[in-house]
């Protein structure tokens, strides 16, 4: 379980490489440059260490006994929000830009929606020494302000993407263009676990790290039991796919939230952009869809192949929930854990709090990807 | 099988001169069919007909801005398929949009809903050979001819494959990069059609930066002729109609039948 793709980057029917002749050639260099990597010792040795002393892993596991006293629900939260530039999304930077020194790449392009992989990529391009372009939708330029100027600060170059929603979608869109043209010396740092093979099996491996820990941290928390559900947010479902990847061959159930305005697995219809086949919004001639959600990082119209595979097994669930129970489970873990989600995050709150009955009396872990200081003047102003 | 689209581009060819074949954005304005008509008598040896895409990661600003402009007026692959049917244009069309379009509805159904139409060809960037069977083998089936594309980044063993599956020509990617006009043809437009007529008796045509008469005089020294695209929906844009873009193809066709004949 978790394995895969096969050798022609499926899982199952989804995945593969939908991407212009022009890109053929790097993917397929960045698929073997990552096979050769990943099985080497001293990549890996790297790589840990920038983990641990830079990132600041193993990221802990807390148990919210103020929130599970009032829900009645074990919730347990893996605590992505504590590492380096506040999201998990460091993990997979950090990895891939490791990777693109190693390939002798000199350029970084990224797209991002929050902002959250764009800090993280700014961070990396910052620490290697390399340039850094970022992509994003005039959007969420407008909605996550401060983190546009965090990306500045840290030297890297951020790019508006003013086609189509002018959100994350669109950021993808101009970031795929960019790298058509300077394909030889920029290596494309896809935040999420969707796009063209290897992608969404590299971006995987690389927040692996959030599984393994996990399991680990709750064996020793519940006396040798593992929780009964993990749950996740979903967008393109790069947080998800690292927890859900430390449990999949457990009995644990695992379930993935996705927003109600941007539920590609939820509604069901398989379709192909950004490079691979996949569940994805889009309208009765195959158009690709605007999602609408209250955080930026999640408004995404399609999910990444794996979750569509997980999807269609079963092995793995998906709900939707809305705006509205998003901004209340924001606040609840707020007041009383005294920990500020980041919005992406609080939808898999959102979802444990509605699902309360079914799930008394059980242990939930919750991947709490991010935290929430990006998303503090945007709350300010919904709640005024 | 050799279709329309190859027959019409190989008797060009045959006869010593070049191949021209501009895009016009389906849906564009009222009048695009028209406009369709007027590239084809002012000298187009068959016309690409874009379908728009809602993210068209191969397209410059030019085809894009056109793209959401006929979305917005209510462009549909059925709208645009039904103005082609019946519409005597006198040279091949082939449709150049994105794979989600043809694999929404089944590679199948969009395969013969062309055909039904008329349309001879049909080219989906974001299909590389690796993935290209399942849409190919249903546009064989259907009686379309597949165009791929040949990038400036293929290693040399890739590109006899390239040839070996597309039907009708080879379109040589003229630069590493997206669709629209830039002030001088890159180096690499003439590499890559060299490089494919190499390995290929089909007609080699080369787009992507071909954006003036002289560009396209300059590399159809090597190619069999060029596809011509952001020029022409410029032109579009700019509300030159069915005359303003005729004479923008009666003048590349003069240009190369000049040099070529």
């Amino acid at each position: 379980m978790m394995n895969g793709p096969d050798e022609d980057g499926r899982f199952g029917e989804f995945g593969g490489t939908f991407v212009p002749e022009t890109l053929v050639p790097a993917c397929q260099e960045l698929e073997g440059a990552f096979r050769e990597a990943w099985a080497d010792p001293e990549f890996r040795n790297d790589l840990d260490g920038l983990l641990a002393d830079y990132a600041g892993r193993p990221s802990p596991v807390t148990v919210c006994s103020n929130l599970s006293a009032q829900i009645g629900v074990n919730v347990l939260l893996k605590r992505e929000d504590l590492n380096h530039t506040g999201s998990h999304k460091i993990n997979n930077v950090l990895g891939q830009a490791l990777l693109a020194k190693r390939m002798g790449k000199t350029h970084l392009v990224a797209e991002t929606g929050a902002g959250q992989h764009g800090v993280a990529t700014a961070t990396a391009a910052a620490l290697f020494d390399m340039e850094c372009i970022v992509y994003m939708g005039e959007v969420d330029i407008s909605r996550q302000e401060l983190n546009v100027f965090r990306m500045k600060l840290l030297g890297t170059e951020v790019r508006s993407a003013q086609s189509g929603s002018r959100t994350l979608k669109d950021a993808v869109n101009e970031a795929m263009r960019h790298w058509v043209s300077v394909v030889d010396s920029t290596h494309y740092c896809l935040g999420s676990a969707m796009g063209p093979h290897p992608y969404p099996w590299m971006v995987r491996e690389f927040h692996r790290v959030i599984g393994t820990e996990a399991r680990e941290q709750c064996l020793k928390l519940l006396d040798g039991r593992l929780p009964d559900v993990v749950t996740a947010c979903v967008g393109g479902g790069s947080n998800a796919i690292g927890i859900f990847s430390g449990f999949s061959d457990t009995a644990t159930e695992l379930v993935g939230v996705e927003p109600a305005g941007g539920a590609a697995v939820g509604r069901g219809v398989p379709g192909i952009v950004h490079g691979s086949l996949s569940y994805l919004m889009q309208d009765e001639w195959g158009q690709v869809l605007e999602a609408e959600s209250i955080s930026a990082g999640l408004d995404y119209p399609g999910v990444g192949p794996e979750h569509s595979y997980l999807a269609s097994t079963g092995r793995a669930s998906y709900v939707a929930v809305t705006d509205a129970e998003v901004v209340e489970a924001f606040q609840l873990l707020s007041r009383t854990e005294g920990i500020i989600p980041a919005l992406e995050s609080a939808h898999a709150i959102a979802w444990v709090i509605r699902a309360r009955e079914e799930l008394a009396g059980k242990t939930v872990l919750v991947n709490l990807s991010g935290r929430g200081d990006k998303d503090v003047a945007q709350m300010m102003d919904i709640l005024r | 099988m050799i279709g329309a689209l190859e027959t019409a581009l190989r008797n060009r060819r045959d006869s010593g001169r070049k191949c021209l074949v501009p895009y016009i954005t389906g849906g564009l304005g009222d009048d695009w069919i028209e406009i369709v008509r007027a590239a084809a008598a002012a000298g187009a040896d068959a016309i690409e007909i874009g379908m728009p895409f809602s993210d068209p990661v191969m397209d410059g600003p030019t085809i894009q801005l056109a793209n959401d402009q006929a979305l917005a007026a209510g462009a549909t692959p059925q709208s645009i398929l039904g103005t082609l049917r019946g519409a005597d244009i006198g040279v091949p069309t082939v449709v150049m949009t994105y794979v989600n379009l043809a694999f929404h509805g089944g590679y199948r159904r969009f395969a013969s809903n062309l055909a039904d139409a008329g349309v001879s060809g049909c080219i989906l960037p974001d299909i590389p050979l690796e993935e290209i069977e399942p849409w190919a083998e249903a546009a064989d089936e259907a009686g379309v001819e597949t165009v791929l594309l040949a990038a400036p980044t293929a290693p040399d063993d890739r590109l006899p494959r390239i040839c070996q599956r597309s039907r009708g020509f080879v379109y040589g990617v003229g630069l590493v990069g997206i669709t629209g006009v830039r002030a001088d043809l890159a180096d690499s437009a003439k590499v890559i059609a060299g490089r494919l007529k190499s390995v290929t008796d089909k007609p080699v045509l080369v787009g992507v930066g071909v954006g003036s008469p002289k560009q396209a005089v300059e590399v159809s020294e090597v190619s069999d002729g060029v596809v011509i695209g952001s020029v022409v929906v410029q032109r579009m844009l700019d509300g030159g109609g069915p005359e303003g873009v005729g004479d923008l193809v009666a003048g590349f066709r003069s240009a190369l039948d000049t040099r070529f004949s």
